[in-house]
């Protein structure tokens, strides 16, 4: 089994496999604006961060939009539980992700960029913080005109969403922006601003190198490329593995499990729940369940009440507080299940519950809240009996 | 102006191209609910009921932040819209307090009209009430967060029209809150007392301090004797918050209305407003004397003082100015020395039997009542104060048919005035009368406006500048002839604030400058009826200026009741006397 997992990632391996970063510079020095895009483009990446917008519509936007200042923004804020690719890939391949915004700046035409690491992360600071100098210097070496600087996160989830994430930049109360305007035409300080996760970027570096066929031959026709995942929870094997998107959950499940998987999350906290009957039709990418790369696998020794229960306590503390979708509607998604399954409340409210759950997916302001009926949803549907008694 | 054409509802509609489709619906007669969309105020999209179905979108869209587009097409009224906005209402009324029936609001709560028209069932959720406390610390305003439902009208109005920022969302999640610094008491913090939060917030949540109890007491009270002031604004908008319709002058029936609640002299606070011109007149005429002739050094541009919110606003945020600041007392303040002292001599009562009480647009007026210095007359000068809302509410209990009511008059004395005072109650009124009477004094002559109207100091525009040239003085101030006088006006601390500011970097050219705390000045007062927008301001300062005009009297010097109490009393402007009873000085703060 680990010779499989061994071998799939060796097949796919991108961004864990050792690159040439000064020949990722040239090639960003020699192509245009328009062939970056294009590169971008034509490899079908799509954003790692979970919602999956095609980086190069993205990008191009960005680019049309008309302003004589225009931002790049690494999201490192990493907040999603059961997710950690991130910190890996900052702690090891911080140059991929500091080329990927050079690559960005260049295809926008955006001369500052800021990277803004996740409050919980401080310890790779000082790190990252030496990189970017040498990085800042190396762009003035190659007459790139970009500069990189680093922000701080203080620690709330919700300025992983990018209009939060820009409010904190700017220094104000982190909270979502009303879209549209969306940040690419309206952004940091109203100027367009491009926000990518740091393995979008850490990819979108490797494709202006290799060029797009490469990642494009990886995975399905919606799901592009390798990706990272983080596993976590009852599994064999527990870390960070570059592996194809497009994956059945199955074939996920075969390699990682403690062999009594009964369930797996699939993009943390705000994902869907697969129960077993599922592993087989499920598939991890944009035309299944999409994923930021938190794989949380369950056996049998779990009670789904309480992984529900942990989640829904978590969204009612990290909701920004600002629309009422969200703000009440966590509390009541966590009280309500809490007097379902202490008997205060009938079966029947389940049903009002849920209905509570889709009313939030289609009237909070930001993903946060939009995302909380996805676990809510999936849990109560495939385990209601352990949700009920 | 360019336009474009969106289908809202199946008809297609053509609106200028800056419009929000809640503005675009509004214009077409389609009503869509809001809570935390405010005129004043820039857009939130927090409270999520004004929400729409945009056709190719899975979620659905707030119209208050929802630009227009060509070829859009809206639905604003389907059942999936009827449904989610009644589910956002049963959430908002989870985390409320439901004791609508002993709820000062009642019957003027947004949130319970709502919840009248989507006939919720707001036992459908558990209750979530997490603070109970009531702040009642300030002198001016309640704040119940058991009632609040976080839409950030009052952080918005107190951080963008008064740059005071007391009131700030803290916290996240379930913890959410609009709390103070550090959660401090009001009366601890930065606050105005303005009131404008007041006027904003669509629930009870934040409410004035009332009286309404005292004052019936002080009534009930044989002992006492009673004396009501009544402030300009308050003649313009009481019938608004009765009900009667904005902008109509019942100064009348309020005098009428007041007598039949029992108080034993109705009186007018535009006498010592009339008063305040005189003073504030006289205290300009020799800061500009000194400046000019004199060659002395003394803090010019001289303001007001007539607004306490705006007094305490400088106290906090720019105490190295207090020496520009005017050192008359308000009219409320002026009135109650005298009514103590003056009055009570001249009708033989006993000021420790007195009790003071005004009506006014204000609910700072409620701390600048109990301000320490505020004793000039041997005892608390201003007992009581209530706002616009306050009376309405006692004339209602009382039972009076406020329409039916004749027209009568103030009793004398103090209770004569000019349109100059009645003017006090719009924003660039005070500096309208002030000049009406200081062109005069120094020229002699009328003001040179097309009857008495200074209209470049009138209007809704956040500062007004004009300047007038002296021409022809009377030869005492000749000095000033051919001087010309630079004046300003604000209205709302944010555009004080913009004034002050050129004061304190020395790039300040006026004179003279009149600043109000509140938007449209006590028209757009902190205790005027609910709701407040631009429209009614407008309307409000329009009944003002009518008033005005009505008035055969318009100049403060004109008034006889003022030559009365100069000659038997006061004897000279700035004089001993009014020194001890009509001005004040100011401390810095925090």
């Amino acid at each position: 089994m680990e010779n499989t997992l061994e071998k799939l990632q060796e097949k796919f391996s991108l961004i864990f496999s050792v690159c040439d970063h000064s020949k990722i510079v040239n090639a960003i020095v020699k192509k245009s604006p328009e062939e970056i895009i294009d590169e971008i483009t034509k490899s079908g990446l799509r954003g790692r961060g979970g919602a999956g917008f095609p980086t190069g519509i993205k990008w191009k936007a960005a680019k049309e939009a008309e302003s004589h200042q225009k931002y790049v923004i690494c999201n490192a804020d990493e907040g999603e539980p059961g997710t950690f690719k991130d910190r890996k890939i900052l702690r090891d391949h911080s140059e991929l992700v500091l080329l990927g915004m050079c690559a960005a700046a260049k295809a926008i035409g955006a001369t500052t960029g800021y990277i803004y690491l996740r409050g919980e992360y401080a310890f790779l600071k000082p790190q990252i913080e030496e990189k970017i100098k040498e990085y800042n210097e190396l762009f003035k070496k190659h007459s790139i005109d970009f500069t990189v600087r680093l922000r701080m996160g203080s620690g709330a989830y919700v300025c992983g969403e990018e209009s939060a994430l820009i409010e904190s930049i700017e220094g104000n109360r982190g909270e979502p922006r009303n879209k549209p305007p969306f940040p690419v035409t309206r952004g940091l300080f109203n100027f367009p601003t491009v926000v990518n996760n740091v393995e979008t970027l850490a990819y979108a570096a490797i494709i202006v190198d290799e060029g797009a066929s490469k990642f494009a031959s990886i995975g399905t026709k919606d799901s592009k490329g390798s990706k990272m995942f983080s596993i976590s929870g009852d599994a064999k094997i527990k870390g960070v593995f570059e592996l194809p998107l497009g994956m059945k959950v199955q074939e996920l499940v075969d390699l990682f499990s403690d062999g009594d998987t009964k369930a797996v999350q699939i993009g943390g906290a705000s994902g869907f729940c697969v129960p077993r009957k599922l592993f087989k039709e499920r598939i991890i990418g944009f035309e299944g369940i999409p994923t930021g790369g938190s794989i949380i696998l369950f056996n049998s020794s779990r009670s789904m009440y309480r992984v529900l229960m942990n989640y829904l306590d978590f969204f009612k503390e990290e909701s920004c507080g600002q629309c009422t979708p969200c703000r009440v509607g966590c509390q009541q998604l966590y009280l309500g299940i809490k007097a379902i399954h202490s008997g205060q409340k009938p079966l029947q409210y389940l049903h009002e519950l849920q209905r509570l759950a889709s009313t939030m997916a289609i009237t909070a302001k930001c993903g946060l809240g939009q995302s909380v009926a996805n676990p809510f949803i999936s849990i109560s549907e495939h385990f209601k009996e352990e949700i009920c008694y | 102006m360019k336009t474009v054409m969106l289908t809202i509802n199946d008809k297609k509609f053509e609106v200028p191209d800056n419009y929000t489709v809640l503005q675009a619906a509004k214009e077409m007669g389609i009503q869509i609910p809001t809570l935390c969309y405010h005129d004043d105020l820039c857009v939130a999209g927090n409270c999520r009921v004004c929400l729409v179905e945009q056709k190719g979108m899975r979620a659905l869209q707030t119209s208050c932040t929802l630009q227009v587009a060509p070829g859009m097409t809206i639905y604003t009224n389907t059942r999936r819209v009827r449904e989610v906005r009644k589910t956002i209402i049963e959430l908002l009324l989870s985390e409320h307090a439901d004791n609508c029936t002993s709820c000062y609001k009642n019957g003027n709560c947004e949130l319970q009209q709502l919840a009248k028209e989507y006939m919720v069932d707001g036992n459908k959720f558990i209750k979530t009430i997490r603070y109970w406390n009531i702040d009642d610390s300030s002198p001016s305003i309640i704040k119940d967060d058991s009632k609040c439902i976080k839409c950030t009208r009052c952080v918005r109005t107190c951080e963008q029209l008064q740059s005071v920022s007391a009131l700030y969302s803290a916290h996240k999640g379930d913890h959410t809150k609009i709390a103070t610094f550090f959660d401090k008491p009001l009366d601890e913090v930065i606050c105005t007392n303005c009131g404008q939060c007041i006027n904003r917030c669509p629930t009870g949540a934040l409410i004035e301090k009332n009286y309404i109890q005292e004052v019936w007491d002080a009534l009930d009270n044989e002992e006492k004797f009673v004396v009501v002031q009544t402030a300009p604004a308050v003649r313009v908008s009481i019938a608004e918050a009765l009900g009667i319709g904005v902008g109509k002058i019942s100064t009348g029936k309020l005098v009428a209305a007041l007598r039949r609640l029992g108080f034993d002299a109705v009186l007018d606070t535009d006498f010592t407003a009339d008063l305040t011109i005189i003073e504030e007149g006289n205290e300009f005429l020799h800061r500009v004397t000194k400046a000019i002739r004199d060659k002395q050094n003394v803090a010019l541009p001289m303001t007001t003082s007539c607004s306490p919110g705006w007094i305490k606003f400088i106290e906090h945020k720019y105490p190295d100015l207090l020496a520009n600041v005017s050192t008359c007392k308000s009219p409320q303040q002026m009135f109650g020395a005298l009514a103590k002292t003056f009055y009570a001599q001249k009708r033989n009562i006993d000021p420790a039997r007195m009790v003071t009480v005004s009506i006014m647009p204000c609910t700072a007026k409620k701390y600048e009542a109990n301000r320490p210095e505020m004793y000039s007359s041997g005892y608390k000068d201003v007992d009581y104060v209530l706002t616009t809302r306050e009376l309405a509410l006692m004339i209602q209990q009382a039972g009076i048919d406020f329409e039916k009511l004749p027209e009568e008059d103030y009793d004398s004395i103090m209770g004569k005035s000019t349109g100059a005072a009645v003017i006090f109650g719009a924003t660039g009124g005070v500096m309208e009368a002030a000049l009406r009477t200081v062109y005069e004094i120094v020229t002699g002559k009328e003001v040179p406006f097309q009857k008495l109207n200074i209209t470049p100091v009138r209007g809704m525009e956040g500062v007004r500048a004009a300047s007038i040239t002296i021409n022809g003085t009377k030869p005492e101030y000749s000095f000033l002839d051919g001087v010309t006088v630079k004046v300003a006006v604000a209205h709302g601390l944010a555009n004080a604030a913009r004034l002050m500011d050129e004061v304190r970097a020395g790039k300040s050219s006026y004179h003279f400058i009149e600043i109000m705390a509140c938007p449209g000045g006590c028209i757009g007062g902190g205790g005027q009826p609910i709701p407040t927008n631009l429209d009614i301001r407008k309307k409000r300062a329009e009944a003002i200026y009518e008033a005005d005009m009505q008035l055969p009297i318009r100049k403060s010097h004109e008034n006889p009741e003022i030559k009365q109490i100069y000659q038997e009393f006061l004897k000279e402007p700035l004089g001993h006397l009014s020194h001890t009873l009509l001005h004040t000085h100011y401390s810095k703060r925090l």
